[in-house]
């Protein structure tokens, strides 16, 4: 099982390497509105990449005004 | 279709159509590759029945008002007939507002009754806001879970009563909805709509892009949304269509829905639409260069052949790649909410995918104008729809002016807001605050607007009052948000931006901490709604008597600014 810690690493190396931005530069409190320049369409494709890295479904209610990786993490992380 | 001359209410023309198309699919609903449900209109009333029913058994009476807030499904169309049929007004809620947003508006909506799904109610249900919304009495929750605390809610699915609820008659001039067009922060607008704008509004529309039982609408757009209530909803449902809904708006399920149900008509905003486009160009431009020659070919040989009109058979035969990804069976893209740039309007053309380019606003019912396609002009916005009356007041030389429009699918006015509605409506008018030409053939083109407001390509109006109160605190003299073309006006509908005008103290200055607030502040907001740059003003802000800015007093002054020059970027 992992720990919130390394799902929020996942996250965050899974969105750097889906938007092609150096990995590392990325935090866990970051906007990712606002860090990567996305709109939400591509936050949606992100989130699929990252259902399917995870195995799960994460039902788009679950993320309705999330905005940054470490609450989107736990919301990972509660499915896991 | 259903003759809609003849009915005084939605309520009316629904409770016909059900009876009408009985063995026709009205609904379907999917999540992810899973169809959750498939709906005859005899099942949809089936469903409908026993919770008018239960809400009549509450108490639940003609002009009474019920709101509901949840993503587009099956329950919201269900329950909004539900309440239409025992003559209540209706108050669509935007599910995506904050919950304390949601409350202010219930509140000031006056709603007795909520209905809303659970994941939202999880939300609502903490939030302070409720103290003050005790005029809501009644909240019933969809898709609980089983040993959920509802706090005081009731569950959609027990919330039914047995026998047959007492159909109540309403008239035309008779409230049916209370819609919000804006006002979260400052004075709610929420546009008193009556059965009659509703009913001239969906003749009008279908007009041009007609329903009939087979045909099937994707319903994307939030239902609480003016279009999407209208050709998501009523439009359909009038003519005995079937309406899909998605539980998941995930670009891979979208796109594999146009072919597993063969979609004929789907509204979009322009983001989703540009999204589409930039899509199918990087499929051209990842072939072959002898394919891609064939192709582009092709598309020259259709936009040839579809210069007056559209020729969906042909264009479906000469460009058979394109059109299988979207089911076939598509007719016509609807793009609303906000305004499209042509080329992307033109790219779905030539390609033989009509896009229905508008322009409306909720005061107006929907639509103003329409594009016809007779023939597409992606430069306008089309023409005015049958029985709306447009002019332009005081046009200058280039004929350039205010829009404003008259017809039966006008709001009766803003609630509890007579003076905002005699500002709005003048003598029968509705002044739109929007900037346009009628050009010889009677096509509406937009250059920008009057209003200070902005419009996203998500298709969100953004009201700066709305979301000054983020910025309440910040260690400045004074602040304002603006429109930053409420300011400079640009003739363009493009690249709208808000901005923060600043006074600082005296010897203060715009450091890197005071960039942080503002930027800590505005990352509070909802990604659509922040604000894109600061503008420093010395002076201090003109204001009324009473101390609150007198904000078109100030803009004159900051439009003094060179643009480029002052507009700090954040």
């Amino acid at each position: 099982m992992r720990t919130l810690e390394q799902t929020t690493q996942e996250v965050l190396d899974l969105a750097s390497q889906h938007f092609n931005v150096p990995a590392g530069s990325l935090a866990p409190e970051d906007d990712f509105f606002k860090k990567l320049g996305i709109d939400s369409l591509q936050t949606l494709e992100m989130l699929s990449r990252l259902e399917n890295h995870f195995g799960i479904e994460l039902p788009d209610y679950e993320v309705q005004g999330v905005s940054d990786f470490r609450t989107l993490a736990s919301r990972i992380q509660s499915r896991l | 279709m259903l003759d809609l001359s003849k009915y005084q209410s939605i309520g009316a023309a629904l409770k016909d159509a059900l009876d009408r198309f009985a063995n026709e699919v009205c609904l379907i609903e999917a999540d992810r590759e899973r169809e959750k449900e498939r709906l005859t209109y005899r099942d949809f009333q089936q469903r409908a029945h026993p919770l008018a029913k239960a809400l009549q058994d509450a108490g639940f009476a003609a002009a009474d008002r019920a709101s509901i807030i949840m993503t587009n499904q099956s329950k919201w169309l269900i329950s909004a007939y539900a309440i239409f049929f025992a003559g209540g007004v209706l108050v669509p809620l935007d599910y995506k507002l904050s919950p304390d947003e949601q409350w202010q508006l219930l509140k000031h909506s006056g709603a007795q009754v909520l209905i809303t799904e659970y994941p939202i109610w999880r939300q609502l249900s903490m939030a302070p806001g409720r103290a003050a919304a005790a005029n809501v009495r009644t909240i019933v929750v969809t898709e609980a879970p089983a040993n959920a605390d509802l706090t005081g809610a009731q569950r959609w699915e027990d919330f039914r009563s047995i026998g047959e609820p007492d159909f109540v008659p309403r008239a035309r001039t008779d409230v049916a909805c209370i819609v919000y067009s804006s006002g979260t922060g400052g004075r709610p607008k929420g546009c008193m709509m009556t059965h009659e704008n509703y009913l001239e509004q969906c003749v009008a529309l279908t007009s041009l892009y007609p329903f009939w039982p087979g045909v099937r609408y994707l319903s994307i757009l939030p239902t609480n949304h003016a279009i999407d209530f209208m050709v998501g909803f009523f439009g359909p449902f009038t003519c005995g269509a079937a309406v899909v809904h998605l539980r998941t708006l995930r670009p891979e399920y979208v796109r594999e829905a146009f072919s597993k149900y063969k979609i004929t008509y789907v509204s979009l905003v322009p983001l989703v639409l540009k999204n589409l486009q930039k899509g199918l160009q990087a499929r051209f431009n990842e072939l072959p260069s002898g394919k891609r020659k064939v192709l582009n070919a092709l598309i020259a040989v259709n936009k040839a052949l579809t210069k007056s009109r559209p020729r969906l058979s042909l264009s479906r035969r000469l460009l058979k790649q394109v059109h299988e990804p979207f089911g076939g069976a598509l007719r016509t893209i609807i793009v609303g909410g906000a305004f499209t740039e042509p080329q992307t309007l033109q790219f779905f053309y030539d390609l033989g995918i009509p896009v229905a380019n508008g322009y409306g606003l909720t005061e107006a019912g929907t639509a103003i104008t329409v594009n016809d396609l007779k023939p597409f002009r992606a430069d306008t916005v089309g023409k005015p729809l049958p029985g709306m009356e447009v002019r332009i007041l005081n046009p200058g030389a280039d004929g350039i002016g205010e829009v404003s429009v008259r017809s039966k699918t006008i709001m009766s006015g803003y609630l509890n807001e007579p003076a905002l509605t005699s500002e709005a409506i003048v003598d029968g008018w509705l002044m739109t605050g929007d900037l346009g030409r009628l050009d010889d053939t009677g096509h509406l083109q937009l250059f920008g607007r009057k209003k200070n407001m902005i419009v996203t390509e998500e298709g969100k109006n953004i009201y700066p009052e709305d979301i000054e109160s983020v910025f309440e605190g910040l260690p400045v003299k004074e602040f304002c948000v603006f429109a930053a073309n409420f300011i400079w006006p640009r003739r363009s509908m493009l690249g709208e931006q808000l901005v923060l005008a600043l006074h600082l103290e005296t010897g203060q200055s715009l450091t890197e901490e005071l960039r942080r607030d503002i930027s800590t502040r505005n990352s509070k907001l909802l990604n659509y709604k922040r604000i894109h740059g600061v503008v420093l003003f010395d002076e201090d802000f003109p204001r009324t008597a009473s101390l609150k800015i007198k904000r078109n007093a100030l803009a004159e002054q900051l439009a003094k600014l060179d643009r480029e020059a002052a507009f700090l970027p954040l």
